[in-house]
């Protein structure tokens, strides 16, 4: 038997993003002993890449912001799909968690008296992001990451150690969760640098690993999106919840090749970009949906004074929620109106009353990476973009209130948590989920552990089965390379289950599922020179992370096949109207069958009803948009009148 | 618009290891991290590199490429030949783990030195500060950590035995931050002369050449911090203040 390293804690937390991070800040905070367990160094998870701001209603900007307003808009970017309680707990807490981030040092852009300043973005009522230029999601690594080495400042004063109570491992992979019967006791994993084994002996384990963007061609994501933390949960007995909802950016760079996907942040968009065709019409005037028409300007006009005076004026269409963007964008393109490259132009050149020098000024980042990347000068060329998979709603099903999955012990915060965001997640939001929700899921595994009468113990045979599977593709031999497999995936994934999804492509996309199943199991990789020939060994890396990209493209596939409706991030081409009965439908996935080769079964699970005070938010009438007749406020069920008055009413006094 | 080109990239771990030749496709629009990951697709599925975001914003892919400290993200083939021998080598100054992967661990253990942001008794919420304060700050916030200034820095670049009392532009970069910062309580000036070797540097600004988000190291974070030290250790009222007993001494913040 290979050997095997040991390690006992009481909070291991899988992912060092915004949510890792602050999950396991939390649980150092509440006393346990913390472990950190990244796939990269420390500080270059993909919460760096977030541009736009983190959300929250302080109301800086405009005073008439607050919690309440952005849990609507927070819920109608979702299409209700959304758990109520957790958007309800993010509008809530999001505030606290960006002070405390000042608190740590991080230094947001200000307004003239000195405050957070914070800026307009798509879906959101008033000006509510946070934000340090277009590189907010790295202030906001870098600020939880200095907080970490703060606390071990701490521990090292106290006990001559900087790891003593929270220790960072880097370049780590987590390839399964243990269990002691059917409760968590720790997780397996191999250090890159070595491909030496470790356990990870602890009573919680809190998954943090993002999301699934490398199942997919065209993504945003970097190499560590492969869904481990969905795939570790199914694999452990937890649920995934809504995995047909994958949010496709708008605006991708389409050129050129090399970074074919990587992000156009929402912000050039907030900050007065438009969005052309190949005839230079501003398109999107054509595509504001039924349910958005009274919110949105219909015509350039008002669009543009919008920006100035937003009292009186409806906003530009170009700020619609990310999926309607995205399928205008698609339906351009396929209309023959796209760019050369496959997108369509973004532009914000003569639109800033300080020219050139104010783009340089709003958006550094931008103008930065096209002229480095691209070679476009943003402030004299428009840029091309296109649609780009970026964020995966569905995820661990988990408890609001404590991110606990339905596996005892096993806690989830972040994208590769689901619920949070319904059908498609508002730009913003996700840095304030991070904290919110990573804050939670520390808090809570910190509580269980506090209640637990005595630690469980790893079994050896979970130990062994482990290594045996990591070690399976330098038993086999002759077998595929892992790139090849993982290049058809993604293709795969791009064809058949992208932005616009129809029955018998769906249906072709599980069976092609099934035949790359026994190709992914058949890969193999050859021993490097050091280490057993598992040092710093990255084909290998990717034949494991494989299983996972196969586990979560499965799931996602076939959610999307079930639900026969189109909503955010899930759109049927042969399906194309919102149902307000499939709106009380969660989607929820677990692993059965055979366990040696378990497959993703699907169950429909019904919608638990909003709390009254929190339905008593919205006007009835927009109500109407999405819930079926019996889940109106009582009395305006059967007809509207007389219900609508008392509504309105109460709407009111929140505006 | 395809071509072959010869790239010779460094193979091997800590102990030895040699350049070994490649043909390689290229293609319009392409970057040296992407002709990395063709070989590691095509011909050489166990070379070993680091990467994440693609886009010049992680600071994973630091690497020499024809000798030139870059990262492999930002780095187009455009600017090369078609016939020109690309060369790529792992960061100089940090011991090889294998082929284009360094431990860097150096930087971390740095990082640690530094006294963390001290907010004084402001509470979260309350902190008001105006942007003109903030941006000096700011600038140094950018910093995405890829590493090239301090490995380009001939202090430690081929003194080894130096590095123990340098913690390299990055971390200098930090205590400036820190120091610019209108919110922080804490006096790390006369640290980063003693402790983390500020004195070393003789402002040849090789770390503001490479560094890829344009940071003026040395002009705005560098060169103010030793005015600054200056100011602490020269200022005559702390001088005459220390004398008659006014001003104590042991002040300042001590390296965590």
């Amino acid at each position: 038997m290979t050997e095997i390293e040991r390690h006992a804690y009481d909070v291991v937390v899988i992912g060092a993003g915004g949510a890792g991070l602050r999950a396991a800040i939390e649980a150092r905070l509440q006393g346990k002993k913390t472990a950190i367990i990244s796939k990269s160094l420390l500080g270059k998870a993909h919460t760096v890449m977030a541009e736009g701001g983190a959300a929250a209603a302080m109301g800086n900007v405009n005073p008439n912001d607050n919690w309440q307003v952005h849990f609507r808009d927070t819920m109608r970017g979702g299409k209700f799909l959304n758990n109520w309680r957790m958007a309800e707990l993010h509008a809530k807490e999001a505030p606290d968690r960006v002070w405390e981030l000042e608190h740590w040092g991080a230094l947001f852009d200000r307004t003239k008296d000195g405050k957070i300043s914070q800026r307009n973005f798509g879906g959101h009522e008033y000006p509510r992001l946070a934000h340090v230029g277009d590189r907010t999601g790295l202030e906001l690594i870098r600020t939880a990451q200095q907080k970490i080495v703060a606390l071990q400042q701490e521990d090292h004063r106290e006990h001559g150690d900087y790891d003593a109570r929270l220790k960072v491992w880097a370049e780590t992979t987590v390839t399964r969760l243990l269990k002691d019967g059917d409760r968590i006791c720790g997780a397996f994993g191999y250090v890159r640098e070595t491909g030496k084994f470790v356990v990870f002996e602890a009573p919680a384990v809190v998954l943090a690993t993002g999301g699934i963007g490398k199942a997919f061609k065209v993504t945003s994501n970097s190499w560590e999106y492969t869904g481990d933390g969905h795939s570790l949960a199914l694999l452990a007995g937890a649920t995934l919840l809504n995995m047909e909802f994958v949010q496709f950016h708008p605006t991708g760079m389409v050129w050129p090749p090399s970074v074919k996907g990587i992000l156009v942040t929402e912000s050039v968009r907030g900050d007065r970009g438009v969005l052309k065709n190949s005839d230079g019409k501003r398109f999107m005037f054509e595509y504001i949906p039924e349910v958005f028409k009274s919110q949105y300007a219909t015509s350039e006009e008002e669009g543009d004074r919008w920006y100035d005076d937003p009292d009186n004026n409806r906003r530009p269409p170009e700020l619609l929620p990310r999926d309607e963007v995205a399928r205008a964008i698609n339906s351009e393109v396929k209309a023959g109106r796209g760019s050369p490259h496959g997108g369509v132009f973004l532009t914000v050149v003569d639109r800033m009353p300080g020219g050139a020098e104010e783009i340089k000024r709003r958006l550094p980042a931008m103008h930065h990476q096209f002229k480095e990347l691209a070679d476009v000068d943003i402030t004299r060329e428009a840029m091309e973009v296109g649609p780009t998979c970026h964020y995966v709603m569905g995820g661990v099903e988990v408890d609001p209130d404590t991110g606990a999955a339905l596996v005892p012990g096993l806690f989830a915060a972040g994208e590769c948590s689901g619920g949070m965001h319904g059908s498609n997640r508002l730009g913003g939001n996700s840095l304030t989920d991070l904290l919110v929700f990573g804050r939670r899921a520390g808090l809570g595994a910190a509580e269980y552990v506090d209640g637990l009468a005595g630690r469980p113990a790893v079994p050896a045979a979970e130990v062994e089965a482990a290594a045996a599977e990591a070690l399976a593709p330098f038993e086999r031999e002759g077998g595929e390379n892992p790139y090849a497999v993982h290049a058809e995936l993604q293709q795969t994934m791009n064809e058949l289950v992208g932005i616009i999804r129809k029955e018998e492509e769906l249906e072709r996309a599980l069976e092609a599922l099934d035949k790359l199943r026994e190709r992914v199991a058949g890969v193999s990789v050859e021993p490097v020179a050091v280490n057993d020939g598992r040092g710093y060994h990255p084909g290998w890396h990717l034949a494991l992370d494989l299983r996972n990209m196969l586990i979560v493209s499965e799931a996602i596939a076939k959610a999307a096949l079930e639900r026969q409706e189109s909503r955010g991030g899930h759109t049927r081409d042969d399906h194309p109207g919102m149902s307000a009965e499939w709106r009380k439908v969660n989607l929820v996935c677990r692993l059965g069958g055979d366990p040696s080769s378990p497959r993703v079964e699907l169950r429909r699970q019904p919608m638990e009803p909003m709390r009254d005070d929190l339905i008593g938010l919205f006007e009835t009438d927009e109500l109407k948009k999405y819930l079926t007749a019996e889940e109106l406020p009582a009395g305006v069920a059967g007809d509207g009148a007389a219900g609508d008055g008392a509504a309105e009413e109460k709407q009111e006094g929140d505006r | 618009m395809s071509y072959e080109a010869t790239f010779r990239v460094w193979r091997g771990d800590d102990g030895e290891g040699e350049l070994k030749d490649y043909a390689v496709e290229v293609n319009e629009g392409e970057v040296v991290l992407d002709i990395i990951h063709r070989l590691q697709a095509t011909q050489a599925p166990d070379l070993a590199v680091r990467w994440n975001c693609k886009a010049g914003k992680c600071g994973s892919c630091s690497a020499e490429v024809n000798g030139v400290p870059r990262l492999m993200c930002m780095t187009r083939m455009s600017t090369f030949e078609p016939e020109e021998t690309i060369t790529v080598t792992p960061v100089r100054t940090f011991p090889v783990i294998r082929d284009l992967v360094t431990d860097v661990s150096f930087n971390y253990e740095k990082a640690r030195q530094i006294p963390s942001f001290d907010p004084g008794d402001v509470q979260p919420g309350e902190f008001r500060m105006q942007q003109e304060d903030v941006e000096r700050s700011q600038e140094f916030r950018k910093c995405i950590e890829c590493f090239l200034c301090n490995n380009v820095c001939h202090v430690i670049r081929d003194h080894e035995e130096n590095k123990p009392d340098f913690a390299g532009p990055r971390f200098l970069m930090r205590i400036a931050e820190l120091e610019m910062h209108p919110a922080d309580a804490s006096d790390r000036r006369e640290i980063a002369q003693q402790d983390h070797g500020l004195g070393f540097c003789n402002i040849t600004k090789c770390c503001t050449e490479v560094c890829p988000e344009h940071i003026k190291i040395t002009d705005n974070a560098l060169i103010p911090m030793k005015e600054r030290v200056v100011g602490r250790r020269y200022d005559p009222v702390v001088w005459l203040g220390t004398k008659l007993g006014i001003v104590k001494k042991g002040q300042d913040t001590p390296s965590a």
